[in-house]
């Protein structure tokens, strides 16, 4: 690790601020960035830790009913505050990593970093979530802009999460052996108005919606609905724990599980 | 009834009061006043050639005190290898150079080019990447059929090929083999890989070096499952320092599991550096260091033919092996393909004609060695997978044609050099049919499939050759040291006993089991008894523990010393006594004149011991006595293991639902103790079987380089395992009737696994012949659907 120094601001203005300066950093739980300074990836000059800002904490639920989560909420928060109002995202949270992973990564460190084999990109997009930033409102749909890169400018912070809560919904991660990232995950939600299908780990592209499925869905949801379709092997992820054929078979059965879990 | 003292109680094990509440003493807890840290700069390709090294700008960086290449070490040895193989033309394997940084060229991902010493480790870090390096990349050998090509890159420059020995056993005669093959009913043939893996222990490895120019000594703490060994090498082959000016501890070690046997560059480094530095230098590996730099185990490419007469009985077996030994030859390396491997491939079984063929090979990754099995896993693997392979294509039942061949008379002189002094193989599968309730496997198969799974039922044999090792036989095999163990029992004038022991305990639990049996002896209180180990100020030479030889060899020196001990014992009662030597008799820490009522305590003689006024003048006071063991024999462990699996068609996804072993170990001092170390070691089987690959891309890069791709067993992958040790046939050579437990889990299980998952996916209807380990949902998956 190289030295750096550390700020740790209570509200998300002097967090703004401190992250004007010269190669400043955002810290959320850690998770990610700590073992990358380690490995000596990355020099940042100052770590602000977005850990003691209230206003970036907790889940609640709006008046128009979505749920609203802290964008330094950790993983634990979400898996036990969000199992009565949202119960298919606390799952998906509570599936996360260890007990320590949990107790120490956010949403938004996660969202922000939008590693190709994460769950909350996918839970996020298959919930077609709005990422509130401390300058703007981010459509889910524009934020994922492939492996590890999203909407965000530099300094900007996501601060809160919103997720408008679907009739039923599911996550379906299939582990990937080693890490026990999202082999392939897929989080499906069923709104009044329509499927959304999410699926992560498995794209060269990161997370992506799997628009064939949606469509397939909102003419019928029903358990055979994918009968006759398949994702295109080619821009799969290949690697030690899977070809892009293994893949590509993932994403449905994972699909036919959410599907089964929605009914 | 069970006991509750003494052999054959499930003591406690004592050491975990410190491990399980955070008061171990490991190496990375010593700290040394004054001392500095060392950063290794590692090569990050796998193959080159050293154009230039310039330390100038790292030496002016902040807080270094020192930097080292290549050069600073010319003047010593190289890092030694323990055992010298004879290739099957009668020359000796080609044994390069070891430099303890590099020189020349680099080998592999993560060989050791220079290193800084520096007052803190980040400012080693710091000036680490300020050293300049020009190296130009070679081609890297990676695939070792291709390695051994005539033509192929060179690993080492100055060898005539990459191939450390072109080695065989058994048969030599090939046309003899050939016409037993002609001549079978059938022949099934099997090609396997034995996938390399990295041990990983918990703890990884750490060396602090230390020199006091004073006295002109040195001390090296580090993390060793031998410290004795590697004193004698570092001293003797390394750095040529005189035995009695260098100390070497191995205090708590957490984990071994073999790469923790061997002589590394680090502890040679650190040991130098602090002299040249006048400072103790301490290096702490990190995780991704011990991925690149510990020594690998496993990775094994062989074909192997099973040949049967029309009664099936086996007639004739043959394998060729590529052994990787990895850039440089560890410590041991040569030994593990060759007499620790082929010397098992009889298995349980009376084949009469076997020729094993093994050429090791040089390429271009970490050095391979020993781990947790060595050898054996890699037969047992072989033979146990042809077995289940030829009774499917037969159409026979698996553990009926186990059964019909097993070796039945004893002792056995297989056809690759061992001599079987005991066992009992129909007994240990008697147990096994038993506990794993075969019986019942059909039913349970019928209830998978209603859920929509495959249900799988896996056996094997597996026999081992451990408690290593007789000294003469490993001499005339190429071994370059003796492997016998010694111990020494001090009496104290109280009564209470120190144990200085050869063997070193990281997690075996001897501060527990070794107490036992000294305590069972005089028939004191455990509590009594304790071992002093890992201490070569402190212990007796001893050869240290792997091998599963710590209860068969060093407690065999423990209880020749303590019946020394016993003997002068009974020379001071019969003293204090007035009564003949001859009659007294020790019982319950009560030493007595036969037949009488006259008795002293072992107490009160052990007081006279050391406050002898009242003392017989022939017998010289204190009571402490040394002895050395050398085994005549190997022990010969072995039992059979059941598995079941369950696999999701839709994913591959393999679940092991229930696993059973019946070992035959001899006779058990500590049964708690003996579960735990089956438990770990089947653990470690299911790993390999099911979950752990270390692999490189075909530039020499390491792709399982960190535990995000590396995947290590965790708890909800294993089941709650069946173990039964009831199956007793005692060692017919060593005073204590033990064979030793370490290793056989991790030999028995891989096929037990693999061939469960077959028997799943050939249930199904699906013909599936053979997966390579890790059987991954992946793999399990792209067979059912090729
Ligand atoms: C052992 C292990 C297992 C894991 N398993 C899983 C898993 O199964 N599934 C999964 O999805 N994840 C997994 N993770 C990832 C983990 O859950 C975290 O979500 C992830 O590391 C990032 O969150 P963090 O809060 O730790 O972010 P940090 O590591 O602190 O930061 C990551 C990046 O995001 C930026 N950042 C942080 N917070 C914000 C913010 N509010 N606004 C803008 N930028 C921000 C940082 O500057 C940095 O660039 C695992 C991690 C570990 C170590």
């Amino acid at each position: 690790m190289y030295n750096f120094e550390f700020e740790k601001p209570s509200t998300v203005a002097d967090a703004v601020s401190a992250l004007g300066g010269e190669d400043a950093q955002a810290l959320g739980g850690g998770q990610t960035l700590i073992p990358t300074l380690k490995q000596r990836l990355a020099a940042p000059s100052t770590l602000v830790s977005l850990g003691g800002i209230p206003d970036m904490q907790g889940v609640c639920i709006e008046d128009d009913g979505s749920v609203a989560i802290g964008g330094a909420t950790t993983h634990a928060t979400v898996a036990s505050e969000a199992a009565g109002s949202y119960p298919a995202l606390a799952a998906l949270a509570g599936l996360i990593g260890d007990p320590a992973v949990r107790n120490r990564g956010t949403i938004g460190g996660s969202l922000a970093n939008n590693d190709p084999a994460a769950c909350y990109p996918a839970g996020a997009l298959g919930s077609g979530a709005t990422i509130i930033t401390n300058t703007r409102q981010i459509a889910a749909d524009d934020f994922f802009e492939g492996l590890f890169s999203t909407a965000l400018e530099e300094g900007e912070i996501i601060t809160t999460v919103n997720f408008p809560v679907p009739q039923a919904a599911s996550y379906q991660k299939f582990l990937q052996p080693a890490s026990r990232f999202a082999l392939v995950g897929v989080y499906l939600a069923r709104f009044a108005d329509g499927v959304r299908v999410a699926v992560t780990g498995a794209s060269e592209d990161g997370v992506f919606r799997w628009s064939e499925a949606e469509e397939a869905l909102n003419k019928e949801f029903r358990q055979d609905a994918l009968t006759g379709l398949s994702i295109n092997p080619a821009n799969m992820i290949a690697d030690l724990h899977g070809s892009k054929a293994y893949r590509a078979h993932l994403v449905s059965v994972m699909t036919k599980w959410a599907i089964e879990a929605c009914m | 009834m069970p006991k509750d003292s003494g052999i054959g109680a499930s003591s406690k094990r004592r050491e975990d009061v410190r491990f399980l509440t955070g008061a171990g003493n490991y190496t990375d807890d010593i700290n040394v006043h004054g001392q500095a840290y060392v950063h290794f700069l590692r090569s990050d390709i796998a193959h080159g050639r050293i154009k230039s090294i310039d330390t100038s700008a790292a030496e002016a960086m902040p807080g270094v005190v020192k930097v080292f290449t290549g050069k600073d070490f010319e003047g010593v040895g190289g890092m030694p290898c323990g055992w010298e193989v004879t290739d099957k033309h009668g020359a000796p394997m080609q044994e390069p150079p070891h430099p303890i940084l590099a020189q020349g060229k680099v080998r592999h991902v993560g060989d050791p080019i220079a290193a800084v010493v520096a007052d803190s480790l980040e400012q080693a870090r710091d000036a680490a990447e300020a050293i300049d390096l020009d190296i130009e990349e070679l081609p890297a050998v990676m695939n070792m059929k291709a390695a051994a090509q005539d033509g192929s890159t060179l690993v080492h420059d100055d060898l005539k090929n990459n191939i450390c020995y072109d080695w065989q056993l058994g048969e030599t005669d090939d046309t003899k083999v050939d016409e037993v093959f002609a001549n079978a009913a059938h022949v099934t043939t099997l090609d396997l890989v034995n996938n390399r893996l990295v041990a990983n222990p918990m703890e990884p490895r750490v060396a602090v070096g230390e020199y006091k120019r004073g006295t002109d000594e040195y001390t090296l703490f580090t993390t060793s499952q031998n410290p004795h060994v590697i004193r004698l090498l570092m001293c003797a082959f390394v750095l040529g320092l005189p035995e009695h000016k260098v100390r070497v501890v191995a205090p708590d070690v957490g984990g071994g599991f073999g790469t923790k046997i061997f002589h590394y560059a680090e502890e040679a480094f650190c040991t130098f550096a602090a002299k040249a530095c006048n400072r103790p230098v301490k290096w702490t590996s990190s995780r991704s260091e011990a991925f690149m730099s510990d020594a690998h185990g496993r990775d094994h490419v062989s074909k192997i033919e099973l040949a049967l007469d029309a009664d099936n009985n086996f007639i004739g077996l043959r394998t060729n092996t590529y052994a990787n030994l990895g850039a440089y030859l560890s410590t041991f390396s040569s030994s593990v393909p060759t007499w620790l491997h082929g010397t098992l491939m009889a298995g349980n079984y009376k084949t009469p004609v076997i020729q094993v063929n093994v050429k090791a090979m040089f390429t271009n990754t970490v050095p391979v060695d020993a781990y947790r099995g060595a050898g054996r896993p890699e037969a047992t693997y072989q033979l146990e997978r042809v077995v289940d392979k030829a009774a499917r294509e037969l159409g026979v039942d698996p553990i009926a044609l186990r059964r019909q061949n097993f070796i039945t008379q004893f002792p056995y002189d297989t056809p690759v050099a061992l001599t079987y002094d005991t066992g009992d193989y129909n007994g240990t599968m008697d147990k096994l049919e038993v506990a794993a309730d075969l019986a019942g496997f059909a039913a349970r198969r019928a209830e998978s499939e209603a859920n929509g799974k495959l249900r799988g039922l896996g056996i094997n044999c597996y026999i081992e050759a451990c408690g290593i090792a007789p000294s003469n036989i490993v001499g005339m095999l190429g071994a370059r040291a003796g492997l016998y163990d010694a111990a020494t029992v001090r009496v104290n004038a109280t009564g209470s006993i120190s144990v200085m022991v050869g063997a070193h305990s990281h997690g075996q639990g001897h501060e527990t089991a070794f107490p036992q049996v000294v305590a069972d002896m005089i028939g004191i209180d455990e509590s009594m008894v304790e071992i002093v180990h890992g201490d070569t100020s402190k212990i007796p030479f001893g050869m240290g523990t792997y091998g599963s030889r710590s209860l068969a060899v060093c407690g065999s020196a423990m209880v020749k010393a303590t019946e020394k001990v016993i003997e002068k014992g009974k020379k001071i009662a019969a003293h204090l006594l007035e009564a003949s030597e001859a009659d007294i008799e020790l019982k319950d820490g009560q030493f007595s004149v036969a037949g009488t009522d006259k008795s002293v305590a072992w107490g009160d003689v052990t007081l006279t011991a050391y406050v002898p006024h009242n003392y017989p003048l022939e017998v010289e006071p204190g009571l402490e006595e040394t002895a050395f063991y050398d085994p005549a024999n190997f022990t010969y462990p072995a039992g059979a293991y059941a598995c079941e699996v369950e696999v999701d068609p839709e994913t591959g996804q393999v679940t092991v639902e229930a696993f059973n072993a019946a070992d035959d170990f001899g006779n058990i001092v500590n049964p708690m103790i003996v579960d735990g170390q089956v438990h770990g070691g089947i653990g470690q089987g299911i790993g390999q079987a099911l979950l752990e690959n270390c692999a490189y891309d075909e530039n020499g890069q390491l792709l399982s380089a960190s535990f995000m791709d590396y995947a290590m067993p965790r708890a909800d992958d294993v089941p709650f395992y069946g173990v039964d040790h009831s199956s007793q046939t005692p060692c017919t050579h060593n005073p204590l009737g033990v064979k030793g437990c370490g290793e056989a889990g991790a030999i028995g299980s891989p096929p037990a696994v693999v061939n469960a998952v077959l028997d799943a996916l050939n249930s199904g209807g699906k013909a599936v012949e053979h997966i390579d380990m890790p059987v991954s949902p992946s793999r399990v998956w792209a067979a059912m659907n090729s």
